[in-house]
């Protein structure tokens, strides 16, 4: 055993604090009412209008239509998460396996010119984008707002350096044990990824999660709102004498955290299992 | 159960105007096992992969049993191979590993399990079916993999270096296991090696190959009493056959100005192949000097230098040697090889070694 430093001790403890606090506050801050967030700050302490806030962010109709409830915002953040990430994982699983498997002209020129696609962010290409899917007749659907950002360059990336360090063996045992490209990917390659597919499980359902950009240019319709949009039009009332619904902000911003840290909770333990059993 | 045969193959892969394997003539009867060994590079492992389909053949003809296959999937040749680092798929159990190639060509449930309970009672994997490989140790992943070859019950198993990740003495049990189990299946077999006692002990009939050509074919003790080339004597028998420059004067074989034995005349230099335990040590013969000295318990290897060619020799004695000892070769153990080819020179030795006994 190590002697236990305290110096070390209060470093953490002080790094603990410095990201922990700020999540307690909203917390925290979520449970007492707007008129005391306004005058006296944020809370550490719990207040007593937590229960009522909670149930008005996920039920009260609000929004100009009168009909976005936060349950509906958790609802669409959840489709965009999730369609998000499987989608990445499964074009890019699809993507890397062309690139890694089959022999076919400029592959490597094709790969690089993928992984090119790393520096240019989405604002690059927003206004193209958005026009294909205005053409499309793609704005204000599910799939207009999860379609355009699957392409995954650092999806395929990842899958590409796993896929190469599978033993060749393997393949040439699954040619022998008769199992074709499409056999040999679903039954050999794609369970042996699960470690992989839960790593990229992760940033991809946060990454989708987190869209803000994207969502407020496609959708018009309040129906598709996400919960980040949610917040902010939460926070947008800022007219006249009305004081904002502070809570309710905190409120939802303590939700939008919920599913990713059980995302991130649930595929870590994965994830670190993949890590350090060796599989080959 | 077929029979195999290699017409003429050959590889010469894209871009390369050498070939790794050329010019390569088998016939392999059925349910003969064939040991194909060579040093690194030769040829050998391209020339087994080519078999099994997962090269293609640039040259030649090969044919399982009446088919030639030059074109067929890997799956479609009936074949199973062993591989080197066992391939088993890590994320199956040991029993889907044996079931998986019997699933893909649509094998009936029922007789899947017949043949995975055979092939585990043989192989004595039985408690270990629904374990992952990862749980398993080299010698047991190994028998898996051999299990996975014997439940397709193929025309052929072909062998990639199987032992080479176990350490020796696993390697040893390991080596007279797959010898009994193809004995008992009585299926054709192609077996790649670098290791010549490995080739030795389990080859029905060796093929020893160098810069992807067939050197020689043949049972093992024909190769090892009567090595075609230099190349063939130095790489099979252990401690490697010694060497040695000598040329013909008087009948008489000379290394070093010394007189070793009679056994005829032959115009020009040769290379005199000698067996480390052909050689005896006695009072007369050639002077041989002594640098060190193996104990291997049941005997030991004198490595020591004729004039300054190095040589070889077995002896059975305890007791101390001198600096320097005599050695004599019984002449009708003597090979000789043409220097200029490394071939074997073999009828004219036999013919005039006789008479001079």
């Amino acid at each position: 055993m190590q002697k236990i430093k305290p110096l070390d001790h209060l470093i953490l403890i002080l790094g603990v604090l410095f990201l922990f606090v700020p999540v307690l506050m909203t917390l925290m801050s979520s449970t007492h009412g707007a008129v005391e967030i306004h005058s006296g700050g944020l809370y550490i302490t719990p207040g007593s209008d937590g229960a009522a806030t909670y149930a008005k962010v996920l039920t009260h109709r609000g929004g100009f239509t009168g009909d976005v409830t936060g349950l509906l915002m958790l609802t669409n953040s959840l489709i965009m998460g999730l369609g998000f990430a499987i989608g990445k994982i499964a074009l890019s699983m699809m993507a890397a396996y062309a690139l890694v498997y089959f022999r076919f002209r400029f592959a490597t020129l094709l790969f690089w010119m993928i992984f090119a696609t790393l520096l240019l962010p989405l604002e690059v290409r927003i206004m193209p984008s958005y026009q294909v899917m205005s053409t499309l007749g793609l704005l204000n659907t599910y799939t207009g707002l999860i379609v355009p950002l699957l392409a995954s360059a650092t999806g395929t990336f990842f899958f590409r350096q796993f896929f190469k360090s599978v033993p060749d063996e393997l393949l040439e045992a699954a040619r022998i044990d008769g199992a074709g490209p499409i056999k040999f990917f679903i039954d050999v390659l794609v369970p042996l990824s699960k470690t992989m597919m839960a790593a990229i499980f992760i940033i991809m359902f946060i990454y989708g999660w987190n869209q803000y950009l994207w969502p407020l240019l496609m959708t018009t319709d309040e129906s598709f709102y996400t919960l980040m949009r949610g917040i902010k039009s939460i926070l947008q009332v800022w007219v006249g004498s009305q004081i904002p619904d502070y809570n309710e902000a905190f409120a939802l911003a303590v939700l939008a955290m919920v599913p990713p840290v059980a995302v991130v909770v649930i595929f870590q333990r994965m994830f670190i299992k993949g890590l350090t059993e060796s599989d080959k | 159960m077929a029979h195999l045969s290699l017409k003429n193959v050959g590889k010469t892969y894209g871009g390369s105007n050498q070939a790794a394997v050329a010019g390569v003539d088998i016939e392999i009867a059925d349910g003969e096992f064939i040991v194909l060994v060579g040093p690194s590079g030769c040829g050998k492992s391209t020339l087994l992969r080519m078999v099994a389909g997962l090269e293609t053949v640039t040259d030649g003809e090969i044919r399982i049993g009446d088919r030639v296959v030059n074109q067929l999937d890997p799956a479609e040749r009936d074949i199973a191979m062993v591989f080197q680092n066992y391939a088993l798929y890590p994320h199956m159990s040991v029993r889907d590993n044996m079931a998986y190639g019997l699933k893909n060509r649509k094998t009936p449930k029922a007789e899947i399990e017949a043949r995975v309970a055979e092939a585990a009672r043989m192989l004595e994997l039985g408690p270990y079916l629904d374990r992952k490989p990862r749980a398993l140790s080299g010698g047991q992943r190994q028998r898996v993999a051999m299990g996975r070859a014997i439940v397709r019950q193929p025309a052929a198993f072909l062998f990639d270096e199987p032992l080479s990740n176990l350490d020796a003495k696993l390697r040893v049990t390991m080596r007279m296991e797959i010898r009994r189990l193809q004995k008992r299946l009585g299926t054709t077999s192609l077996y790649v090696t670098h290791d010549q006692l490995e080739a030795m002990t389990l080859a029905d009939r060796l093929v020893v190959l160098n810069g992807g050509r067939v050197e020689q074919i043949g049972a093992p003790l024909e190769v090892y009493r009567k090595p075609a080339s230099t190349f063939v004597a130095a790489f099979i028998g252990s401690p490697a056959m010694s060497l040695l420059d000598a040329r013909f004067e008087n009948g008489q074989v000379m290394v070093d100005g010394h007189a070793l034995a009679p056994v005829g005349n032959a115009p020009g230099p040769v290379t005199l192949g000698l067996r480390a335990e052909d050689l005896r040590i006695t009072s007369t013969g050639v002077p041989m000097r002594v640098d060190y000295v193996e104990e291997l318990g049941a005997h030991r290897i004198v490595h020591g230098a004729i004039g300054d060619q190095p040589v070889a020799v077995v002896d059975n004695g305890g007791a101390a040697l001198a600096e320097t000892v005599h050695v004599l070769v019984d002449p009708a153990k003597l090979h000789l090889f043409e220097t200029s080819t490394g071939r074997r020179m073999d009828t004219r030795i036999q013919a005039e070694a006789v008479p001079a006994q």
